[in-house]
């Protein structure tokens, strides 16, 4: 029954040329409580989800996400961005109780 | 794993055959989401304004053998600029508990409007998207998946 922290994990290449988009690949896990499971006693299991997930560069946003019940355990997300420059790209999940998980990838441009 | 320890009297009270993922997604007694609670959800958002048809695209297997998850991809045509660019992208299951799967709130700092994920499915279903554009377009896909349940060919 223990529920480990979850743990991101990002995947992108650490250089790019200016402008260049480039795609990343990210998955954290959690299972992602639907709330709409019984246990073996045919109680409900509470909902414990991931509700948001957010991206930004340099500190501003390029893309917040809403999550529901619907996204698999283990979430798993892979789109797009641009790197106008060198900078952090900054991922943060939010998940019902509160917590806030992040992670964080330096891309260089050269 | 825990449900798949589930007292068999309960299997045998809901006569499901193949009580599988769908089971575990759903809880038998959870009433599910319809077409028309997603036309409603719709509704709430954009109120009168209507999605037509166009600039999605929508990719999910029109099989799936799991339920639990299933991988979702999609990317709308948009040129990602400052004046005209993806504002939003809602997804919508019309068979699952909740009608809601994910809505994806763009910028023009996004280069595209697309994205991958895995998604979890109750049964066979629409997936419904809708887009809407910054000068408040919207468009709207959706696509069939059939959701084969459990491993013995249920």
């Amino acid at each position: 029954m223990s529920n480990p922290k979850p743990t991101p994990r990002i995947r992108m290449p650490s250089t790019a040329k200016a402008n260049e988009v480039i795609e990343v690949k990210t998955l954290i896990s959690h299972e992602m409580e639907s709330g709409q499971r019984k246990d073996a006693s045919g109680q409900p299991i509470p909902r414990k989800i991931i509700k948001e997930f957010k991206v930004a560069f340099n500190g501003r946003e390029i893309m917040r996400v809403d999550w529901h019940p619907a996204i698999s355990a283990n979430p798993y997300q892979a789109f797009f961005v641009r790197v106008p420059e060198t900078g952090t790209f900054e991922f943060t999940w939010t998940d019902d109780d509160g917590s806030v998980y992040k992670a964080e990838q330096k891309v260089t441009v050269g | 794993m825990k449900l798949a320890r589930k007292a068999p009297s309960r299997r045998d009270i809901f006569g499901l055959t193949a009580a599988g993922a769908a089971a575990m997604v759903v809880g038998p007694s959870a009433s599910l989401a319809t077409p028309e609670k997603v036309a409603e959800e719709i509704k709430k958002l954009f109120g009168d304004r209507k999605p037509g048809p166009g600039k999605i695209k929508l990719d999910l297997p029109s099989i799936a053998e799991n339920g639990l998850v299933v991988p979702l991809n999609f990317e709308v045509e948009s040129p990602m600029t400052d004046k005209d660019y993806v504002k939003a992208v809602h997804l919508f299951a019309e068979g699952n508990p909740s009608v809601g799967i994910a809505g994806f709130h763009f910028t023009p700092l996004s280069p595209k409007a697309a994205a991958s994920i895995r998604i979890r499915l109750a049964k066979t279903q629409d997936i419904v998207a809708v887009a809407e554009m910054s000068n408040g377009q919207l468009f709207m896909e959706r696509r069939e998946v059939k959701v084969t349940i459990g491993g013995c060919g249920g």
